[in-house]
């Protein structure tokens, strides 16, 4: 003997549920394959179940009245040998003959990176505009006249592509679509003219920059224009496909030597206050600002003020002239693991020295979680490295176009100096700075660095932190 | 090679079809005696007799029902339908029936058939002769529509229709009838059903019709080209179902500006459907949003000429679309 | 007894034959709906008490020869021109080997080339029109061939029903009207589907001849098809015939037919029940016993339990077969 269940079926298309209405047999009783079991009301039809077995009615699980879904046990039938074999139990069908609503694949695919591009959707510019409640006999014309041009900034799918690919600017490309657009002929054209010795280049975006190791390989030939001769290939050899970033900055790099008349300088800033001061205030200034203070924001202060004094060195050489910035930006180098990324500090000139060290707090956290906006990368009117973070005494830095200077602080070291007649313990700072010679001259630039250095040497108990 | 218009290559292809395999006949109202109302099948009931060129009563849903028959029967129906504004009646039979004879019987039965109308307007034609229903069927599997511009392509794409083992719905534009003249080869020939003709190459911006359309994008682009410099590649897409989308992705690839150009009106038309296949398949190519030049959501079309003239597309419109997405 | 069947060319063997087609026709229908309510058959359309008329009008015609165009209720029609019982259960689980359309479409929509049974959907009338082209095509080629195309008396209501039968009458095509009046379209009675007693009284409109049958009798159904294939195939056109039948059960799996007709009125039209009646005319004459009847019914049974058997363990169809046979492949 063995136990078949027996559950509530479904009558009829789109019944969920049913009521019994009378068991037709009682526990106890014997009952055939097929003769009726117990009467069942649905809202399509009343029916009698017959038993899909013969047997005996072992069991009733639910009781008269009782409403219960499609598919529940209702009773257990203690079946003959044979027949509980030949039944295929759990055969009952599925509630619902609707068909399951099939996944579409419409959505966005995952994976597309940039924030849907605003000139997919123009509302100002609404290009199908043969709506039927303009009756007009333009009804049907794609552009009306008169309609607004699209803000700028707002880029075409396929521009954007291109902007990614070549690593350009588009802020710097000039646009001759409808309204000011910059359309792919003029993203085409700008690279052409760019690959020609243009004093104009762009400064490519470096952020919001791929996840680190997303190794796409390069698109075919955008490496040939940063390679030089040929190397061996050699078993044990590595070919690395350089991710997006690496390849970003490999082009900014060459294309900046190539441009770009590099002068190089430095100057040795005893910086032995300046250590000392810190190293009184910094716990104080840690527990009330929440944030560590480094030399960093000392530096850049010092910086700041002597770029006031020697503006030029806050300029860029462009094709109509030396364009001196009068706002003042300072891009922050920031090492990560796969790359480099210069976060800036708009408006640096109007921070005191503990904002900006909250400023930088947050810029190089943001850059080493990858957070930062395109708006933290762009618009550095000069650069400041802090080479001497991983031990540099002196290093030659690359500019970055359209900059025309980027200035180092390398390690402070503590070496035997000569003061006045007699040898001292002082901690030294080498400060370095590149420069692009057509902006200005070594004398310029001497000036500044004096400023510069006087400014951080005389650091101490009377400096303001706010 | 020979000058034929789009009604004598129609007639053309008939003949030839009915002449090679006596298993074609065509059916519908008026199409024996009169020869059609448009004289299509002028000729056709003195060469091959009443039975093969039936006058059938004026009831569309029979006058499929009977090709569906037909075929089942083994024979190649080829049925007319006077206007494409009275196919309504045969919905059932097109939709429920023809379209679903291959699937519901699991490939065991088929159903061979073409059912031919003359749709589209600028005739002054008014509401119940202009129409233009492709949209209609458009979302039928099973079914393949073709809707050809050139007598050449007309003749070549109707002897497809005639052997293609589907119901095909061949939709010929009543205006191009006489008015359209074209190159046709003397030599027996056969046009691939789903397959698009790119009429025209360029590479500023690509411009996807069909219908008489096509014939009033061309004369915009020779224009635009003259006027303007600026070149834009026009695709006939002959095939509205299955379509062609290789052709039509390959060039929105190409030029990033898309304009779709129909004669039916705009709001699920099937240059919806196009251009929802553009923005799957070539978004990151797109330097302008998507086009769709076609007639406001109003009934096609009044009888009054001048309110016609405001529904019909026009070359002017056409040009004017172009030139805007071109300059975008 | 009188003997009815001979002088309409039927034998002894016939007569039986036609009764076990009705029996099987009747097993199998009651089979279907406790399959049903067992919850394993989604839906059903039953044909108890249409089994006379089917397997009357059926045995007229020459299987694979004739062709035909049966509507979704005509199971004995069916299954006398050569569809078995274990066509019929696989169509109902819709599995894969469900010949009719690979459980694509719900049971009793039949097809089958070889019969020449073309494929029937669910919108009614339909296949008239189509059952007119059909014979337009035999009539076209000069074939020796007619078409059976059935229908219920609800369905003559429709447009296609019209416009076929005048197309029929006009070019005098080899086709017989098949309608199986059971006097309710699910719960519309015919004095709300007609304003006339007979469907048949329309032929006349039509230019052809209408015969009304008893179609709970086999033989008098028999007869009138007999006449109306004769007809047609000596190129006299088309017939209307209308059996005057009963359906016992609901519409279908889904209906509930308490809310619509008295209880009453079915048990009275059971009394005038084709099947026991034919019974009792082969027992008659001699051609039945209580002993054979009672193994015919074993025999059969024994088939149908096969046929739910074979159908319960066949496979379903496979995903990929979903997107199959939209277009020639």
């Amino acid at each position: 003997m063995t136990e078949t269940t027996v559950t509530m079926p479904q009558l009829g298309e789109s019944v969920v549920e049913g009521t019994i209405g009378q068991w037709l047999k009682a526990v106890g009783e014997r009952v055939a394959k097929y003769e009726p079991l117990v009467e069942v009301i649905t809202d399509k039809v009343n029916t009698e179940i017959p038993s899909p077995v013969s047997g005996v009615l072992q069991a009733i699980l639910v009781k008269e009245g009782a409403t219960v879904p499609v598919g529940t046990p209702i009773a257990v039938l203690a079946a003959d040998a044979a027949e509980a074999a030949a039944e295929p139990q759990g055969a009952d069908k599925a509630a619902g003959s609707a068909p399951q609503a099939a996944p579409a694949g419409a959505s966005a695919p995952a994976g597309w990176g940039a924030p849907p591009p605003a000139a997919g959707a123009p509302t100002a510019n609404p290009p199908a505009a043969g709506a039927g409640s303009e009756a007009s006999p333009a009804a049907g014309a794609a552009f009306a006249a008169g309609d607004a041009p699209l803000p700028r900034g707002v880029y075409s799918p396929l521009v954007r592509r291109l902007a990614k690919e070549y690593g350009i600017d588009l802020r710097q490309v000039r646009g001759t679509g409808a309204g000011g657009r910059v359309t792919k002929r003029d993203v085409l054209a700008y690279v052409a003219q760019r690959g020609a010795a243009a004093p104009a280049a762009a400064w490519p975006a470096a952020a919001p920059a791929p996840p680190a190791g997303s190794a796409e390989p390069p698109p075919a030939g955008t490496l040939a224009a940063t390679a030089g001769p040929p190397v061996s290939r050699e078993p044990g050899d590595e070919v690395i496909a350089p991710d997006a970033i690496r390849r970003a900055i490999a082009q900014r790099m060459v294309q900046s030597k190539q441009t770009v008349p590099h002068a190089w300088t430095m100057v040795e800033v005893d910086v032995t206050s300046l250590v000392a001061w810190r190293e009184q205030i910094k716990e104080e200034f840690r527990r009330r600002e929440g944030v560590d203070l480094t030399y960093l924001p000392f530096f850049i202060k010092a910086v700041v003020e002597s770029l006031k004094e020697f503006p030029r060195l806050n300029a860029s050489w462009q094709d109509d002239g030396i364009v001196v910035k009068k706002r003042i930006h300072i891009g922050v180098a920031v090492g990560l693991d796969h790359g480099l990324v210069v976060p800036v500090i708009h408006d640096a000139d109007r921070l005191s020295i503990a904002g900006l060290a909250q400023r930088l707090a947050d810029l190089i956290g943001r850059a080493r979680a990858g957070k930062l906006g395109l708006d933290d990368v762009q618009g550095g009117t000069i650069t400041v490295n802090n080479t001497g973070a991983f031990g540099s005494v002196a290093s030659y830095p690359i500019i970055s176009p359209p900059q025309a200077a980027i200035v180092t602080m390398e390690a402070i070291v503590r070496r035997p100096v000569v003061v006045g007649d007699g040898i001292a313990i002082r901690s030294m700072m080498n400060v370095c700075l590149s420069f692009d010679h057509r902006v200005t001259d070594g004398l310029y630039v001497g000036r500044f660095l004096q400023s510069l250095r006087r400014r951080l040497e005389s650091v101490g108990p009377g400096t303001a932190l706010y | 090679m020979a000058t034929k218009t789009l009604l004598e290559a129609i007639r053309e292809a008939l003949a030839e079809e009915m002449r090679r395999d006596d298993r074609v006949f065509v059916l519908g109202e008026d199409v024996g005696k009169r020869g059609g109302v448009f004289r299509v099948t002028q000729g056709l009931i003195e060469e091959f007799g009443p039975h093969r060129v039936l006058d059938t009563p004026l009831a569309e849903s029979l006058i499929v029902g009977v090709a569906i028959g037909a075929a089942a029967y083994g024979l190649l129906p080829v049925a007319e339908i006077q206007f494409a504004d009275f196919i309504h009646p045969a919905m059932d039979q097109i939709i429920n029936e023809a379209a679903k004879i291959r699937y519901r019987s699991n490939g065991r039965w088929s159903c061979p058939i073409v059912i031919r109308a003359p749709y589209g307007g600028g005739v002054h034609g008014a509401l119940y002769h202009s129409q233009s229903v492709e949209a209609l069927f458009y979302h039928v599997p099973g079914l393949k529509i073709v809707a050809p511009a050139t007598p050449y392509d007309a003749k070549g794409l109707l002897k497809a229709a005639i052997r293609d083992p589907d119901p095909v719905l061949f939709f010929e534009h009543k205006k191009a009838y006489r008015s359209i003249r074209g190159e046709v080869p003397d030599e027996e020939y056969v046009l691939p059903i789903g397959k698009a003709d790119i009429k025209r190459p360029g590479q500023d911006l690509t411009v996807i019709t069909y219908g008489y359309n096509v014939h009033l994008c061309l004369e915009a682009a020779e224009r635009l080209a003259r006027e303007e410099g600026i070149e834009a590649e026009v695709i006939d897409l002959r095939t509205l179902l299955p379509i062609d989308r290789e052709t039509i992705v390959a060039s929105a690839k190409k030029t990033g500006r898309v304009m779709i150009s129909h004669e039916d009106t705009k709001t699920g038309g099937i240059g919806a459907e196009i251009a929802a296949i553009v923005a799957e398949e070539a978004l990151f190519y797109l330097d302008a949003p998507i086009v769709r030049v076609a007639p406001p959501d109003v009934h096609p079309m009044p009888f009054n000429p001048k309110l016609e003239a405001v529904f019909m597309p026009s070359v002017e419109q056409q040009y004017a679309a172009m030139r805007d997405l071109a300059r975008y | 007894m009188e003997n009815r069947h001979a002088a309409l060319g039927l034998s002894d063997q016939d007569v039986v034959a036609m009764y076990e087609k009705m029996l099987l026709t009747r097993l199998l229908d009651e089979r279907a709906w406790v399959l049903n309510r067992l919850g394993k058959v989604n839906f059903l359309v039953s044909a108890q008490g249409h089994e006379a008329a089917q397997v009357g009008a059926a045995w007229a015609l020459r299987p694979g020869v004739d062709w035909a165009l049966p509507y979704y209720r005509d199971l004995g029609v069916a299954l006398t021109l050569g569809s078995t019982a274990r066509d019929y259960v696989l169509s109902l689980f819709a599995k894969a080997e469900d010949p009719y359309s690979g459980g694509r479409q719900m049971p009793s929509h039949w097809s089958s080339p070889p019969l020449k049974m073309f494929t029937g959907s669910s919108p009614v009338a339909t296949q008239l029109p189509q059952a007119t082209g059909v014979a337009y095509g035999i009539k076209l080629r000069g074939d020796d061939a007619v078409v059976y195309v059935s229908f219920g008396e609800g369905s003559a209501s429709a447009g296609d029903a019209h416009e076929a039968m005048n197309f029929a009458g006009v070019h005098r095509l080899p086709v017989i009207f098949f309608c199986q009046n059971n006097r309710y379209a699910i719960s519309v009675p015919q004095e709300k589907q007609m304003a006339v007693e007979n469907v048949a009284d329309r032929a006349a409109g039509y230019g052809f001849p209408g015969v009304v049958v008893d179609g709970m009798d086999p033989l008098a159904v028999y007869g009138a098809m007999k006449e109306a294939v004769a007809r047609a195939r000596r190129g006299e056109g088309p017939t209307l015939i209308e059996a005057k039948v009963y359906r016992y059960t609901p519409h279908s799996s889904d209906d509930d037919d308490r809310t619509y007709r008295a209880r009453d009125e079915v048990e009275q039209w059971r009394e005038r029940d084709g099947l026991p009646r034919w019974r009792d005319y082969l027992m008659g004459l001699g051609l039945l016993t209580e002993e054979a009847d009672a193994a015919l019914r074993q025999r059969l049974l024994a088939e149908v339990d096969a046929a739910v058997a074979y159908a319960e363990a066949a496979p379903d169809p496979e995903p990929e077969d979903l997107t199959r046979h939209v277009y020639a492949e």
